[in-house]
């Protein structure tokens, strides 16, 4: 497990001044945001937003842990998504995932020791044709061949 | 400039109009998400750079005051539609179609097609059956027997610019809609008899007409546009393609029923969706079009574009009303329907983005125009995601009765590699698979739901005899297991035991009893559900187990996987009689598990393999076979 490095307040503050004060239908687009801003949830960020919305703890940590777009945890400087789309899945996409695991050494969900990549796996991202598609960030990799990706990611 | 009646649209319209008409030459770059991702953009700058220096008198929005004679207009546009062979550059009005742009190929366009009249052979589409050239999408055989409603901006009009889609017509709908009694517009929709194109299917202007005789001090419209069926993608390039098309609908679905507040309900994993849209609410906003008396009239109507946060969920109404309030998106049960009580327990009308794509064109053509297309019971035409291991890949739109037949082998252009047809996936995760003999199978509504599948969002996922059914099934019940809210037991402890069942089969544990205990668990789970997602989450495995019994037997009497995919029973091995010593297979291979040299046999140790079938995708030669 990465240490998580210490959570700017003043950065989480900014976020929450966005919004207005105690409207509690705010709650997953002011979670979206921070998450863009700071790439992942911190517990304070999560706290600090329900105090903001007037919004339970509770119900804070439950709407965080519900969307797959909220993560609780540091990640990679690059984001790997893997589409696992039926398209992509029946193209092949299972053997890119293996040729990551074995690679980078870290499987979906996970993040390189020196938090350079975390990889992760989507169910479709509307690419279909291009199938298996890989998303580095933004980047869109179309087409992957096994024994390819490592090599395309890393040299960026 | 604002457009504050009808009087003033049809003023813009025409000058725009004119402006279109003037243009000489439409060079439109192709930008949806398959096209994008080779570099459409790229393409599209240096398009106009390369233009500008030849000295052609390039526009990149319409002028109507232009001051260049027979101006070039090089707009980029939705999704073209046959994203298999993107980037696409299309020119009019000679029907080019360019395809697999690359940066590099530029320059040619330009000084051989834009300045010098000619065609430039090697970028036009190859027939792989007869390896000819064909000039335009009107000799393609994937854009014949297309016919485009919900899809018609997409592709032609220029995406992020409201004038391009005024002088395509746009808005005109709205100004007819507004001058007509709500009561008339609904009974218009009524009568095109028009379904919600999300997969349900149920009629739209039946939905709008229990809204408006709902109790209520407010009500709201909302669109939506969380596509999560996986391979399925129709939405995503009419938001990205076509946005304003879909606010249109929305204004007239608002007018019908008297509401002043909407949403766009986006799936996060659509940046470019959520970009274009915000961009086109607030462009109509500034322009009169949405806000305060709408074209001069009494109806004031705001949209909203929410961000999804990756919950399959959520697309169905009652979840996405809950995700939009800032909750979790768990559904409820229907006691009480939407149109009802829905967003904030006030009525709602929530439909589809196809659904609102189509209403413009209703208002404007007329509901006979709509029913003379399609079936009796499916009107109109429907959209679909054509995907898998079919030889042409994208989107199309077809009338609704066409057949399987002629949407796999038609435009699809048959199997990649010739390999056998095996099986058809409609309606994603709720929908199931049809084998060769539902080919011919009119496909409407009605006549998939019969056969045991449905028409869901719209993806059409082709399968060849590489695809294992068990497979399929179980990777579906694997997304619904992780997609379940958890609310309901049926669906949250249903799922996962059928997901287990699956999983012992294709490990090769499974016992005769099993495919009778699944029949029955699933058939439990479809009527104890509480949302749709449930109710819907066996019919994967129910389709496929009655169309391919033979298949989940060899899993579970023989302990093999006929197609080679489920890998704790299959083993991959070199024929040595086909194998060329390429190396191909041996570079692909994850664990390194294959040896040999060049134009020597291959061999694959078995100790170290893992069965993930890397070699037999890549080899060219069919010599990787499976037990």
């Amino acid at each position: 497990m990465n240490a998580a490095p210490a959570v700017d307040m003043k950065q989480v503050g900014a976020v929450l001044a966005r919004f207005e004060k105690g409207e509690r239908s705010h709650l997953v687009h002011l979670l979206q945001d921070l998450q863009s801003e700071i790439h992942y949830l911190p517990g304070e960020a999560i706290r600090a937003a329900a105090e903001y919305l007037d919004v339970p703890l509770n119900s804070a940590f439950s709407v965080a842990t519900f969307y797959k777009a909220f993560s609780l945890v540091p990640r990679g400087e690059t984001i790997v998504k893997v589409c696992l789309g039926t398209s992509c899945h029946i193209r092949g996409a299972p053997v890119v995932v293996e040729d990551l695991r074995i690679g980078l050494g870290v499987g979906p969900g996970e993040t390189t020791p020196d938090m350079k990549y975390t990889v992760e796996v989507v169910n479709c991202v509307g690419a279909c044709a291009l199938a298996p598609v890989v998303i580095a960030n933004t980047r869109y990799i179309a087409d992957v061949k096994p024994g390819t990706i490592v090599k395309i990611i890393e040299e960026g | 400039m604002g457009i504050a009646n009808r009087k003033e649209l049809e003023a813009r319209r025409k000058a725009l109009h004119k402006a279109n008409e003037n243009v000489k030459t439409h060079v439109r770059v192709c930008s949806g998400t398959g096209c994008a991702a080779l570099g459409a953009f790229e393409v599209y700058d240096a398009l106009v750079k390369e233009s500008k220096k030849a000295g052609l008198p390039v526009q990149v929005e319409l002028e109507p005051c232009g001051k260049e004679k027979d101006p070039l207009f090089v707009s980029l546009t939705g999704c073209q539609g046959f994203c298999q062979i993107g980037p696409l550059v299309h020119i009019l009005p000679d029907d080019i179609l360019y395809t697999g742009v690359k940066v590099s190929a530029v320059k040619d366009i330009v000084e051989k097609t834009l300045a010098g009249g000619q065609v430039v052979e090697k970028l036009l589409y190859k027939n792989p059956e007869d390896k000819k050239r064909l000039k335009g999408r009107a000799d393609i055989p994937f854009y014949k027997g297309q016919e485009l409603v919900a899809l018609e901006g997409c592709g032609s009009v220029a995406a992020d610019s409201l004038d391009s889609y005024v002088a395509s017509g746009g808005f005109s709908s709205l100004a007819k809609a507004l001058k007509m009694d709500p009561d008339q517009v609904i009974s218009e929709v009524e009568k095109s008899g028009l379904r919600g194109r999300g997969g349900g299917g149920f009629p739209t202007g039946r939905k709008w007409r229990s809204c408006v005789s709902a109790e209520g001090d407010e009500r709201f419209v909302i669109c939506n546009g969380d596509e999560g069926d996986p391979g399925a993608f129709m939405d995503c390039c009419i938001m990205e393609g076509d946005p304003y098309r879909v606010i249109e609908g929305m204004i007239i679905c608002a007018h019908a029923v008297g509401s002043s507040t909407g949403f766009i309900y986006v799936r996060h994993e659509y940046p470019r969706a959520v970009e274009r849209l915000s961009l086109a609410v607030k462009t109509c906003e500034e322009n009169g079009l949405l806000g305060k008396k709408i074209l001069g009239s009494d109806l004031d109507f705001d949209i909203s574009v929410a961000r999804g946060g990756g919950a399959f969920v959520c697309g169905e109404s009652t979840a996405l009303m809950r995700s939009i309030e800032g909750s979790v998106g768990e559904p409820r049960a229907k006691y009480v329907r939407s149109v009802q009580r829905g967003f904030r327990d006030k009525p709602t009308v929530l439909n589809n983005v196809e659904t609102f794509a189509c209403v413009p064109s209703i208002i404007n053509e007329g509901s006979d125009w709509f029913t003379s297309r399609g079936t009796e019971k499916s009107p109109g035409t429907k959209a679909f995601c054509l995907v898998g291991k079919v030889v042409n890949t994208g989107l199309i739109e077809v009338p609704m009765g066409t057949s399987l037949r002629d949407v796999v082998f038609g435009m699809g252009g048959g199997i990649i590699d010739g390999r056998p047809f095996k099986a058809v996936q409609t309606g994603g995760p709720s929908g199931g698979c049809l084998g060769e003999d539902h080919l011919d199978l009119p496909v409407d509504f009605d006549a998939l739901a019969k056969a045991g599948s449905m028409m869901g969002s719209g993806g059409m996922i082709v399968m060849d005899d590489r695809t294992c059914m068990v497979d399929v099934a179980k990777y579906f019940l694997k997304f619904l297991m992780e997609e379940s809210c958890g609310k309901c037991v049926p669906c949250r402890e249903g799922v996962y035991q059928l997901h287990a069942m699956l999983d012992k089969l294709s490990r090769g544990e499974g016992e005769p009893q099993d495919l009778e205990k699944i029949q029955r668990l699933g058939k439990e789970i479809q009527v104890s559900s509480l949302c749709g997602l449930g109710k819907s989450a066996p019919n994967p495995v129910l389709s496929t187990l009655k169309n391919f019994r033979e298949e989940y037997e060899a899993h579970v009497n023989d302990k093999r996987c006929p197609a080679g995919v489920c890998r704790d029973i299959t083993t991959f091995t070199i024929d040595p009689d086909k194998c060329t010593g390429c190396l191909v297979c041996k570079k692909a291979c994850p664990p390194d598990a294959i040896s040999g040299e060049k134009k020597q046999v291959h061999i694959i140790d078995q100790d170290k393999c893992t069965q993930c079938g890397a070699c037999r995708l890549v080899c060219k030669f069919d010599a990787v076979v499976t037990n």
